[in-house]
């Protein structure tokens, strides 16, 4: 087993975020939420903490952070990518625009760039079919985007570019 | 409890209210076929996570077929369990796994006892209608169990026994959908895990996606390379077992056949880890009375109590789960080893064989075995002093490719001076028995008088955790025994709160110690075959005439001529080991 080598800082408040839901394996996907909504990510260290915390194996934690698509065990880009994969977004095209988004930044489905601006993961269904398909940077949506547009999304990102609007 | 009247297969039947259709068919006779789901009844522990859908049967009135492993009778219900549409359904849901399995039958070390094989054979399929994709997972190679999870149907067998009965938690389904596998955390490979391979999940694997790391080929070269001398040792539980391999009613002693059959397939040396076990005893319980005796006089420095070290999977899992208990255990090594040990130096030296020319080869009931022998304490100049540890199962398939009739084998005695055993060696083989063995010989160095009795029955039997207090003339001997790691923890976690009432605790990983070992004929969850084994370990016993083993006569002489006297410099060396921490 990989020696645990997180700050501090870092152990203390997964500690204390188990604490916060007493410790139960039962809360354990509450306990991933809270803790990947404050670093971001999931990473070996990080589960193997809170199996501990939670007196779980750490196999059973790292099965349920590979269930849920939500979970990711990567340190997101500075502009996390997502892609709609749901039915909806799908039949329309989702998935070229998947590939051109992979095309363009060089990665992966659940990889960063390497400058760490980027990163890109698909999710189920969002709940704007009338949009599809659709794709969130951040927390902004772009409703009915075509692989042509990909490029300029993109953009909209990269140091020292205006912001192109899409419909 | 409420009773519940209904029918199935036009029987009328009545069982308490809360059984499952499948319990209840079993009640009267009626065999439906299952693949996921495994009782443990002994153990109180059920795998039924209805997801292979092989066990479907039709109810009345219902408009789905009904999966009989989780599903609990209602009252009043008609239940038709081969009727052509269950049994039409099952070939389909049957066609769709295999549609996603390897057809690897001809080259797969499950092969002729494979659960899927059989229930293919029996549903008579001949063609799979379905072509899907398949699943490709990269093979995982350890020490001991190879896993292969292109041939995994999920039935989750696998992490009930590690996660619920041993408590290890290295297995969990990880991912989602068609990427789901069982596997240990982060996809790490099981050797770099907290795996103990105590091989449990491999006992209770229906397929070929657990198996034991196959060494019969490496010892058939050995035994065809004429420049080597090739001995065996065989381990107690092994001849309570290996009968069920060629169609024997399980709990057969095959001793006699055994080292018939060994000596057939070319060993030099026929030899028993019985014999090891003797000396194991005269190291392990000359160490926990001098320990004892300076606990008893009052010493504060003394580690209290001590723990039987002769399981390699438990080894492996307080190294791991325990490392600040690593000081507990006894230094004793295991018989296996300690045969390993004294075959290449004494006994290679007494016939004149340079230990590179001399091959160890032992038949184990274990899986863990193989791990332990790899372990790299146990060699001399990268020279292993257990060359092949090979499991039951191994054994009975090399003797079948040898076309030996097993059954018709005369029956033959082990060779002399490393086959020589006492009853104490032998009931090694099961839980409760090196307690039992160590007490023999302890009370009497420790009273200097003779035991009035040589059964201890108070130390036997199959609950998972049980202890007894023997009367050391006047002292009495706290002793505790587990067996399977879920009830171990138990005891270790009282030892940490410093609130253990013991002064002597044997763990064995197996439920059941090691007649319940990985590496035995597959048992499929009937806990009565480990009964059957265990009486036939106990009369084995009874049936010797030396049953203390500080009176077999060939450790006396290897003590004279060898080692000096348990403990000694020389007896350190060879028969003693020490444990790391891998948290
Ligand atoms: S060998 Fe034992 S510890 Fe290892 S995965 Fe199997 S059940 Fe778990
Ligand atoms: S590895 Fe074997 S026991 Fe485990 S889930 Fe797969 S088929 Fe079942
Ligand atoms: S109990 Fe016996 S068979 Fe099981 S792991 Fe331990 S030594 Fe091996
Ligand atoms: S045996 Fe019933 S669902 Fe698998």
């Amino acid at each position: 087993m990989t020696k645990i080598k997180l700050a501090e800082k870092t152990i203390e408040l997964i500690k204390s975020v188990c604490t916060q839901f007493g410790n139960k394996e039962s809360e354990l996907i509450n306990v991933l939420h809270q803790i990947q909504s404050k670093l971001g990510y999931l990473p070996a260290e990080v589960q193997e903490v809170i199996a501990a915390e939670l007196n779980m194996s750490v196999a059973k934690v790292y099965g349920v952070v590979t269930f849920y698509s939500f979970f990711t065990m990567l340190p997101q880009g500075e502009h996390p990518i997502s892609i709609c994969m749901g039915t909806a977004c799908y039949v329309r095209g989702g998935e070229k625009v998947l590939h051109e988004f992979k095309r363009h930044l060089g990665i992966e489905v659940g990889q960063t760039t390497a400058d760490g601006k980027f990163s890109l993961s698909c999710l189920r269904c969002v709940g704007a079919c009338g949009l599809a398909p659709v794709v969130l940077v951040g927390e902004k949506v772009y409703g009915r985007v075509s692989p042509q547009q990909v490029s300029k999304i993109i953009a909209e990102y990269q140091e020292g570019c205006v912001n192109v609007q899409t419909a | 409890m409420e009773k519940i009247t209904l029918n199935i297969d036009h029987k009328n039947i009545e069982v308490p209210r809360g059984t499952t259709i499948l319990e209840a068919a079993a009640q009267v006779g009626i065999d439906i076929p299952t693949l996921c789901h495994m009782k443990l009844h002994d153990m109180n522990i059920e795998n039924k996570p209805g997801g292979c859908r092989v066990c479907v049967v039709e109810v009345k009135g219902r408009r789905n077929l009904a999966p009989a492993c989780c599903t609990e009778v209602a009252p009043g219900m008609e239940i038709s369990t081969h009727s052509m549409r269950a049994v039409n359904a099952r070939r389909t849901i049957l066609e769709l796994i295999l549609s996603d399995h390897p057809a690897d039958c001809l080259v797969c070390a499950k092969s002729g006892n494979c659960e899927l094989q059989d229930m293919a054979h029996q549903m008579g399929i001949r063609e799979i209608h379905y072509q899907g994709a398949q699943t490709h997972y990269r093979e995982d190679t350890s020490p001991a169990i190879i896993r292969e999870m292109d041939k995994c149907i999920r039935c989750k067998r696998c992490e009930t026994m590690c996660n619920e009965v041993q408590t290890v938690g290295v297995l969990s389904t990880i991912n989602r959908g068609f990427e789901a596998v069982v596997s240990p955390a982060f996809e790490m490979n099981l050797d770099h895990s907290v795996c103990t391979y105590c091989g449990q999940c491999v006992a209770v694997c229906p397929t070929g996606a657990l198996t034991e790391v196959d060494e019969t080929g490496a010892v058939i070269r050995a035994l065809s390379d004429p420049s080597k001398t090739v001995i065996v040792q065989t381990a107690p539980a092994v001849r309570a077992a290996l009968g069920e391999e060629f169609e024997l009613e399980a709990g057969t002693l095959v001793t006699g056949k055994m080292v018939s059959a060994l000596r057939r397939l070319g060993f030099d040396y026929v030899f028993d880890t019985d014999f090891a076990a003797d000396l194991t005893i005269m190291e392990e319980g000359t160490e926990l009375l001098s320990r004892l005796g300076k606990y008893l006089a009052g010493d504060k420095e003394v580690k209290m109590p001590i723990l039987t070290s002769c399981c390699p999977a438990w080894v492996k899992f307080f190294e791991h789960q325990f490392p600040e208990l690593k000081d507990i255990p006894s230094t004793a090594r295991s018989p296996q080893q300690m045969f390993g040990a004294i075959a290449k130096t004494y006994f290679a030296d007494k016939i004149g064989v340079k230990r590179e020319d001399l091959v160890v080869v032992s038949i184990m009931p274990c899986v863990a075995k193989k791990y332990e022998s790899s372990r790299d304490e146990f060699a001399a100049n990268g020279n292993p002093d257990v060359d092949y540890a090979l499991t039951t199962r191994e054994l009975a398939s090399l003797i079948n490719l040898s076309n030996i009739d097993f059954k018709s084998l005369p029956e033959e005695d082990f060779d002399q001076p490393l086959g020589e055993s006492t009853g104490a060696g032998v009931i090694f083989g099961t839980t409760g028995g090196v307690i039992e063995a160590a007490v023999r010989t302890a009370y009497e160095i420790q009273t200097g008088k003779t035991l009035p009795r040589l059964d201890f029955h108070e130390l036997r039997g199959m609950e998972g955790l049980r202890k007894a207090t023997i009367d050391f003339d006047g002292t009495p001997i706290n002793i505790g025994i587990a067996h399977g790691l879920g009830n171990a923890r138990k005891l270790l976690e009282e030892i940490k709160a410093g609130k253990s009432e013991f002064h002597a605790i044997e763990i064995m990983s197996c439920p059941g110690g090691c007649i319940g070992g990985g590496g035995q004929p597959y048992h499929h969850g009937d806990v009565e075959i480990l009964k059957k084994r265990q009486k036939a370990i106990y009369s084995e016993d009874k049936n010797k005439t030396l049953r203390k083993s500080h009176e077999n006569p060939h450790i006396k002489k290897l003590y004279e001529e060898f080692l000096g006297a348990p403990m000694s410099e020389k007896a350190h060396h060879l028969l003693h080991t020490g444990y790391f921490d891998r948290s």
